[in-house]
C-alpha cells in the first residue's frame, strides 16, 4: 500500500469573504484555547473589501526562532514550528519584530509568545485545523496537493517567499493564478508599490525618502 | 556526518551542520535535534552523576568523623539569673561564637533556651513570652515556648534546645540537643 498523500495547508487570499469564522474557530481549538491565533488582515480598508487570512507560514529557516535569544521556539520534526515554551520565552518581542510575516503575537498578560501552530493537537492526528474546518469559502484549505490541484484548476500553489535577500520556502502554500509568472512572492515588493485604486497613486507620503539608496 | 535526518530547518546561510558555528549546533531548531542525546553524552552523565553520589558519600562519612572528634560542646555560663525577669528573654551563643540561641525564663526558676535559627529557612526566631510561643516572622511559623516544637506556619521540625544548668545563680549551658520532628 503507498504511502498516504501528505495533507498541506494552502491559502488564497482570492476566495477570503472576511466572515472571521476562521478567528472565532481558531479561538476553540484545543492546542491554543481562548486565544485566537490567526490574523484577518484588511488589504487596503479604505479602498477595498479585500482581506487576507494570516496564518503561520512555518518556515523551513523559521526567523522567528533563529532570532530568539531564549531557544524558546522550536520546529517539530514534521516542520510545524511551536509557540514559544513558556518555561522559557521571556517575552523580548524579537520574534514579533523579526517574523517577516507578522505572524508571532505577545501575549503582555501571560508573557508568552504565542502564535499559530498549525491546530498541532489536531492535525498531527490527521485532522484539518479549526480554521479550515470552518472557512465557507474554502480561502483556508487543508488537504492533499492533487485534491487542490483537482479543485482548483485555474491556480497553483507556491511556497517560495523572498524578502531583499532572503528566499524563504514554506510548509503553507498560497495560491495564485496558474499563469501568473513568478516563481516566488516578493513580500517586501509591496512596499515600494503605488497603493491600488489610489487617486493619488506614485507617492506614499509614509514611505517617501525612506528607501532612496534602493532606487539609485 | 554531513546529513542529519533529524536537522530539518535549514540555517539562513545555507551552511551545510559542520559548518556552522558550535551554537547551532547546541542550540537547534528542531525538536528532534534538540531532543537527540548521543551515546557518549548519556555515558558522560551516567559517569560523573556517579561518581558525584560516590564523593557525597565519603564527605557524609569524614563528617561524621571528624564531627565525632570534635566531641561534645563546652559548658559555658551565659547569663546570671538576676539579668533576666521572668517573662524576659536574652540572646547568646552557643556553642559556637556564630551560633545564636535566645534564653528565656519562664517562671521564677524555670529556664528555656533554643537555638535561634528557625528550622525551615534559617531566619531568627524572636521570643514571644507573653503568647507562650516564638515567632519566625520570615513565614510566619511559631514554636511552643515551652518545648520548641512546631505551632503553625512551614516549619517542619522542632527548634534545636541548649540544655541549660544553674548552679549558684548562673546559668550554663551545657549542650545542644537536636530533635528530629
Amino acid at each position: 500500500m503507498p504511502a498516504a498523500e501528505p495533507q498541506e495547508f494552502f491559502i488564497d487570499p482570492n476566495r477570503c469573504i472576511g466572515c472571521n469564522a476562521c478567528v472565532q474557530a481558531c479561538a476553540e481549538c484545543d492546542t491554543h484555547r481562548g486565544y485566537s491565533m490567526i490574523q484577518l488582515d484588511y488589504i487596503d480598508r479604505a479602498e477595498s473589501t479585500q482581506t487576507v487570512p494570516v496564518v503561520c507560514m512555518h518556515c523551513d529557516s523559521p526567523t522567528c526562532a533563529e532570532v530568539c535569544p531564549a531557544d524558546a521556539i522550536k520546529r517539530t520534526g514534521d516542520g510545524v514550528v511551536q509557540s514559544a515554551r513558556k518555561p522559557r520565552c521571556i517575552a523580548c518581542n524579537n520574534c514579533v519584530l523579526a517574523c517577516p510575516f507578522g505572524v508571532p503575537k505577545m501575549n503582555t498578560g501571560m508573557n508568552l509568545m504565542m502564535k499559530c501552530d498549525l491546530c498541532y493537537d489536531r492535525t498531527s492526528v490527521g485532522k484539518k485545523p479549526m480554521c479550515a474546518s470552518v472557512c465557507p469559502s474554502q480561502a483556508l484549505f487543508f488537504g492533499t496537493r492533487s485534491e487542490i490541484e483537482r479543485l482548483r484548476p485555474r491556480s497553483r500553489a507556491v511556497n517560495t517567499f523572498r524578502f531583499g535577500a532572503q528566499t524563504i520556502t514554506t510548509r503553507v502554500n498560497m495560491m495564485i493564478p496558474i499563469d501568473a509568472p513568478v516563481d516566488h512572492i516578493d513580500v517586501t515588493a509591496a512596499m515600494y508599490e503605488a497603493t491600488v485604486g489610489r487617486s493619488d497613486a506614485g507617492e506614499d507620503s509614509l514611505l517617501a525618502g525612506i528607501f532612496v539608496e534602493e532606487e539609485a | 556526518m554531513s546529513y542529519d535526518p533529524d536537522q530539518l530547518s535549514i540555517p539562513p546561510d545555507g551552511r551545510p551542520l559542520e559548518a556552522a558555528p558550535r551554537w547551532r549546533r547546541d542550540f537547534p531548531i528542531d525538536i528532534p535535534r534538540d531532543e537527540y542525546v548521543a551515546r557518549r553524552d548519556f555515558a558522560k552523565f551516567m559517569v560523573l552523576t556517579s561518581f558525584a553520589f560516590a564523593v557525597g558519600q565519603v564527605w557524609i562519612v569524614a563528617e561524621n568523623f571528624f564531627r565525632r572528634r570534635a566531641g561534645a560542646p563546652p559548658i559555658r555560663a551565659i547569663a546570671r539569673v538576676t539579668d533576666i525577669p521572668v517573662g524576659g528573654s536574652r540572646i547568646f551563643t552557643y556553642p559556637g561564637d556564630e551560633d545564636h540561641a535566645v534564653l528565656i525564663r519562664l517562671a521564677e526558676d524555670r529556664f528555656v533556651a533554643y537555638d535561634q535559627q528557625c528550622t525551615h529557612l534559617l531566619c531568627p526566631v524572636i521570643a514571644q513570652p507573653e503568647a507562650g510561643r516564638l515567632h519566625c516572622p520570615c513565614h510566619n511559623g511559631n514554636f511552643d515556648l515551652e518545648t520548641g516544637r512546631v505551632l503553625s506556619g512551614p516549619p517542619e521540625r522542632p527548634l534545636p534546645r541548649v540544655t541549660l544548668e544553674v548552679r549558684g545563680g548562673v546559668i550554663y549551658a551545657t549542650g545542644v540537643e537536636v530533635r528530629p520532628s
